[in-house]
């Protein structure tokens, strides 16, 4: 018990539980920009694994952070051009077209990466996003330390947060685009573009699940893996029903998530020699099928959701 | 009164330019609009011009083209032929873009749908607001918007709170935001289809006193309506359509009831004698049922239909209909209360009501009633693919399958290229008659028909209604949940009226009228109860 | 703008032939990337082809691959039939592999007619049991099944990474993560001698025989079609949807499992986690290559596998990434799902003026 609270108040805990949420909240507002939108995006595993290559390999090839994180951005956004087209005027299944995107992303990167380097023994390394040092906020007690050891791209994350709660409630922007999500008719006779909005936040939201990816390569690593996504996009699609559609819930998902991820990692030091460690390492994912199943029940699921728009059809 | 019945025959009764006021120019001109869908001809070369300050009633059968004519002018639809102009507040007539409500809102014209354009997650000045500003502006201060749309209110004594949610309004609140939608925009034409079809005929008359004063201001009024009564008494002038064609356009007070249920109709209806048959034990009872929450709930319920007679559920919509429905249905378990079948209490479900001789005519048909994407044979036997009849150790007979939807399309006179065709290709009026075959052919003790006409044309619906009768005179009890107060005097022998989930106790048909119908629909209980 | 109009009658042909222009389409797009790899087209397609179906060898290879995707391809097919999204082929594919070793690697000794079968059934079960949570997680609780199914992938396959390090590691395995093998007596003959296409394919095909006379021919069939269209009015006629649901989950979580363990005691004759190089996603893309039909799903599934071996051995030859048939099989779904539009609609581009 003592162990575990020593665990809880150590500021490196919560650095680290930062650092694991950090992808996850780039994902989840992306997925939620989409959903609240009226699309489901099962692209975002394939996204983020072409966000993860995409900006790794711009900064291998010379470029800078900022750029690789904006040629991932501008990755994951073509991809989501992709889902969008498919599943808005084309109305296609969202689930079969998500799995599509993600099957194509992935491959694609894969492709992409092996063919640039065909004969790496071991990953390449760029140099990583460093921590950010702003003067005399790391001398906070714990929030500094904890925040302290964290990279630009999670205060980006952060900074997100909050621009994408302020727009969808605060801004006509956002009010348009919850009412494409909630009946796409009220949309368009005012006038508005039921495509054009649709479009739109799916292509934003990709180009965030990217960076979600980019982190990983760009922030959390410094290289690009085979399987190095592994999930966490299904994870952020499990996030989004658990936050009921809320940015400012997102975030505290997905902390509550880097939480229980570092605590495992931490427990997994203690009693390792006693549990296999792949029951660790299962536990995010049954921790997220729980997170579903316990919020599914009174899900306010956008009520447009995964029914597609057709102007003037009969 | 005769030369203007022997018009009919000769093409458009009045016309255009006949009864103009001629001093004034018009602000919307639509000019040979043909609209197809398919082998439908919707719209046929049809021409109609509307006035600053009047009251138009576009009237019809469902599936005349009347919506289908307001969605072109609204840019829903893109006309295959003709034009539609609309004068600028200078009063000079332009050509307005097909195909764009963007367009239409711009010129001035505001539209309120049969089923609302609502965001129900926003409030109400949110959803108003929805596209009057510039998506990208960063602050959306609703301050002088606000102060706009109380003056508005105002004048126009349509007031409703604002800041609620949508999904929190009542369904005349959130008319009156449909309407503020338009007012909002300046609109100068503004077009309601069938508004009157939620509301309680007391909303009803307070609707059209609101649309007459904004008239008084200037505004031009289009509604659509295929209710004779409010087409007399709210209109200033009445244009027909029938069978995608306008067959008359006329002065309202040049007008009488039978008139327009003849230029409407095409031909004269003799109203269908109600007969009367002996009422048989009750075979649905109904005790203390209570469920739900909100506008969809029940109050401890308690109803008995009799065979041999049609009880007549009187109601607007959403006042406890659905859940009623979906309990005698068996898909839905009350909170408490029980219902017996001819005398037998059971825990509804759909395969035990059934088998209990219980068959039910869905309100959504498209939704509860048919499998699109299947077959009409298949359709027709989806309710008893287990019976021996259809399988045998869970093997189809395809033979039986197929010698069954022969029968009943023959019996019925279901019109599709034959057993094997898809089902969803169909009419509503041959959907219907699927699910009429497929239940009033099991000889049921107890019919539930939940609103088995809407949405129907007038030889289909007195198709159901002979179905109706006919199970009636075989003993069955029958319970019709409708909306239509036309229908239910037609068809009742007693009628009750639901109102927030309450059902008034039935009484004689014979000895109500509508107004008291109507009023209990309020929720008023009538006072002359004798 | 781009307008769709529904088709009254959709023509056999049009139904058959949209998915195998799709597949032509995807194959052909396989230039741009081969082009990228700096390989010739020409030498790249005659070379796939050839290590395809040039050989008998190629031709058994293909088969081989072609198994675990028809079985996958079932699963997929009669679960999305039901709108049940069962994305989790490739954990159950695992479980069905999981299960055939243990009861195929000597803890039954039985002879091969009873062994075989023994370890066939212990494989579909495994598969079931995995599908029989999200399905009920759905059905009762309202989770949907997509993100469930794919999580319990991952779940799945470290499951059998415990097992492969822990109490099912081969003793003789000198530390490797792999199980015992298989008993020879509970190994799928082979079909062709020296030939790795194995007794596992005509599992398969009875199973899509079997899948098909299911969804056709039996009132089990209806109901699961008639929930897939419409689950609303299925309910309403007293169609038990939920056991529906439960019906359709475990027969897909069934076929899952036989796929794994074809690939356990067919080929490799034990279990490794690399057993499966994505044949739970790729099953996906065969079922919708097939429309959902379980006949075409052989079909689809003999093409799928071909594109897998094919670009196996060009890429051997060539050097271009093998990445190169995950991304032709991607491409084909997303081909397929854009010429089913073709089918069910007249698609009008151009003006949203009049027809003029």
């Amino acid at each position: 018990m003592i162990e575990i609270l020593d665990i809880l108040v150590n500021p490196n805990f919560w650095a680290a539980a930062i650092r694991i949420a950090t992808p996850l909240i780039f994902g989840v507002l992306g997925a939620l920009i989409c959903e609240r939108s009226g699309v489901l995006n099962l692209g975002i595993e394939g996204i983020f694994t072409a966000g993860a290559m995409a900006g790794w390999m711009a900064v291998w090839l010379g470029a800078d952070l900022w750029t690789g994180v904006a040629v991932a951005a501008a990755v994951g956004g073509v991809f989501g051009l992709l889902h969008a087209i498919l599943t808005v005027p084309f109305g296609l299944s969202q689930h079969v077209s998500g799995i599509g995107v993600t099957l194509f992303a992935t491959s694609l990167s894969y492709f992409a990466y092996r063919t640039a380097l065909p004969d790496v023994s071991s990953p390449p390394r760029i140099t990583p996003f460093q921590p950010l040092d702003i003067e005399g906020f790391s001398d906070l007690p714990f929030i500094g330390a904890a925040l302290f050891q964290q990279t630009p791209l999670t205060f980006l994350a952060l900074f997100l947060v909050l621009a994408v709660a302020f727009i969808l409630n605060r801004t006509p922007l956002g009010f348009a685009i919850r009412a494409v999500g909630d009946n796409p008719a009220a949309v368009e006779a005012q006038g508005l573009s039921v495509f054009g909005l649709r479009v739109g936040a799916v292509i934003v939201g990709s180009a965030l699940m990217a960076i979600g990816g980019a982190f990983l390569t760009m922030s959390a690593f410094d290289a690009f893996f085979f399987g190095m996504v592994n999930g966490r996009g299904w994870i952020c699609i499990a996030l989004v029903v658990f936050a009921s559609w809320r940015p400012g819930k997102a975030l505290l998902g997905a902390l509550l998530f880097g939480a229980f991820d570092a605590f495992q990692v931490r427990l997994q030091t203690e009693v390792g020699a006693f549990v296999p460690g792949q029951v660790f390492l299962m536990l995010p994912y049954l921790l997220s099928i729980f997170a579903l199943v316990a919020a599914a029940r009174k899900a306010d699921y956008p009520r447009a959701l995964l029914k597609p728009y057709f102007k003037g059809q009969r | 009164m005769a030369s203007r019945a022997k018009q009919v025959a000769n093409g458009i009764i009045g016309g255009p330019m006949s009864d103009a006021p001629a001093e004034q120019a018009a602000v919307l001109k639509l000019a040979g609009i043909t609209k197809r869908f398919g082998a439908l001809l919707a719209n046929h070369a049809i021409n109609l011009d509307l006035y600053p300050g009047e009251i138009v009633a576009l009237l019809g059968e469902n599936g005349a083209g009347k919506t289908t004519l307001m969605n072109i002018l609204f840019g829903h639809y893109v006309a295959d032929e003709g034009t539609v102009q609309i004068a600028t507040p200078g009063g000079e007539l332009r050509p307005l873009a097909q195909g764009s409500p963007q367009a239409a809102l711009k010129a001035g014209i505001g539209m309120v749908h049969q089923h609302f354009t609502l965001a129900e997650n926003l409030t109400g000045i949110d959803n108003i607001l929805l596209g009057t500003r510039s998506l990208f502006s960063p602050f959306a201060s609703k301050r002088s918007a606000r102060a706009r749309l109380e003056k508005i209110m105002r004048d126009s004594g349509l007031t409703v709170d604002l800041d609620t949610r949508v999904s929190r309004l009542s369904v005349g609140e959130q008319q009156r935001i449909e309407i503020l939608k338009a007012l909002y925009r300046d609109a100068r034409v503004l077009v309601l289809d069938e508004p009157t079809a939620v509301l309680t005929p007391q909303e009803s008359e307070n609707l059209f006193q609101t649309l007459r004063s904004l008239a008084d201001e200037g505004l031009s009024i289009v509604f659509i309506s295929h209710k004779m009564a409010e087409v007399l008494s709210a209109s200033d002038r009445v244009a027909v359509l029938r069978h995608g064609e306008l067959v008359a356009d006329l002065p309202t007070k040049a007008c009488d009831r039978n008139m327009l249920a003849d230029i409407m109709v095409g031909r004269h209806l003799e109203p269908e004698a109600r007969m009367e048959v002996d009422k048989g034990p009750p075979l649905l009872k109904l005790s203390g049922i209570s469920t739900g929450h909100g506008r969809d709930a029940l109050h401890n319920v308690s109803l008995e239909v009799h065979g041999g007679e049609i009880l007549g559920l009187a109601g607007v919509s959403g006042n406890g209909q659905g859940a009623l429905a979906r309990i005698i249905s068996g898909l839905e378990l009350p909170r408490s209360g029980s219902m017996e079948i001819d005398g037998r209490r059971l825990k509804p479900a759909p395969r035990t009501v059934m088998r209990e001789g219980l068959v039910r005519i869905p309100e959504d048909r498209h939704r509860d009633g048919i499998v699109g994407e299947m077959t009409v044979a298949e359709n027709l036997v989806i309710e008893d693919v287990r019976s021996k009849a259809f399988q045998s150790f869970g093997f189809l007979d395809f033979s039986a399958i197929e010698e069954r939807a022969e029968e009943a399309i023959e019996a019925y006179d279901i019109r599709c290229p034959g057993g094997g065709a898809v089902a969803r290709l169909l009419s509503g009026g041959n959907i219907q008659k699927i699910i009429l075959a497929r239940t009033l052919d099991k000889e049921p003790k107890v019919v539930l028909a939940a609103q088995p006409t809407r949405g129907l044309d007038i030889g289909a619906t007195e198709d159901v209604h002979r179905r109706l009768f006919e199970a009636r005179a075989r003993g069955a009890a029958i319970l019709l949940i409708s909306e239509d107060l036309d229908e239910l005097f037609q068809m009742s022998g007693r009628i009750a009226v639901i109102h927030r989930g309450k059902v008034s106790p039935p009484r004689e048909a014979a000895g109500l009228n509508r107004s008291q119908v109507g009023l209990m629909m309020a929720g008023q209980e009538s006072e002359d109860a004798t | 703008m781009i307008r769709f109009e529904p088709r009254e009658y959709v023509s056999t042909r049009r139904v058959i032939g949209a998915p195998v222009f799709a597949a032509l389409i995807a194959l052909a797009l396989a230039a741009i990337p081969i082009w990228s790899a700096g390989a010739d087209i020409a030498t790249a397609y005659v070379l796939m082809v050839n290590g395809a179906i040039g050989s008998v060898f190629a031709i058994s290879e293909l088969l081989a691959r072609a198994t675990p995707l028809i079985l996958t391809g079932l699963a997929a097919a009669v679960a999305f039939r039901a709108k049940l999204w069962n994305i989790g082929g490739e954990g159950q594919l695992y479980a069905g592999a999981l299960a055939a070793v243990a009861v195929g690697s000597g803890s039954l000794a039985l002879p091969s007619y009873a062994l075989i079968p023994a370890v066939l059934v212990a494989g579909a079960l495994a598969g079931a049991a995995v599908m029989l949570v999200p399905t009920l997680l759905k059905v009762k609780l309202g989770a949907d099944e997509v993100v469930t199914t794919l999580l319990l992938n991952f779940v799945i396959l470290l499951i059998v990474q415990m097992m492969l390090e822990g109490p099912m590691q081969d003793p003789m395995g000198m530390g490797w993560p792999q199980s015992e093998p298989v008993l020879e007596e509970a190994m799928l003959p082979q079909l062709i001698a020296r030939m790795r296409v194995h007794a596992g394919l005509i599992v398969a095909l009875l199973a899509a025989v079997f899948a098909a006379i299911l969804m056709r021919r039996t009132v089990w069939g209806f109901e699961i079609r008639a929930v897939g269209a419409n689950p609303s009015a299925a309910r309403h006629a007293g169609i038990p949807v939920t056991a529906t649901f439960v019906r359709v989950g475990l027969l897909s979580g069934a076929f899952a499992g036989l796929a794994g363990v074809g690939e356990v005691a067919g080929l490799k004759g034990y279990l490794t986690a690399d057993l499966s190089p994505g044949f739970g996603y790729a099953g996906i893309v065969v079922a919708m290559l097939a429309g959902l039909s379980p006949l075409g799903v052989v079909i689809a599934a003999i093409f799928v596998a071909g594109v897998f071996v094919g670009a196996d051995s060009m890429s051997r030859a060539l050097g271009v990434s093998s990445y190169l048939a995950d991304l032709v099989v991607a491409m084909s779904l997303l081909c397929v799902l854009i010429s089913g539009l073709f089918v069910r609609y007249h698609v009008r581009i151009g003006g949203s003026r009049a027809t003029d």
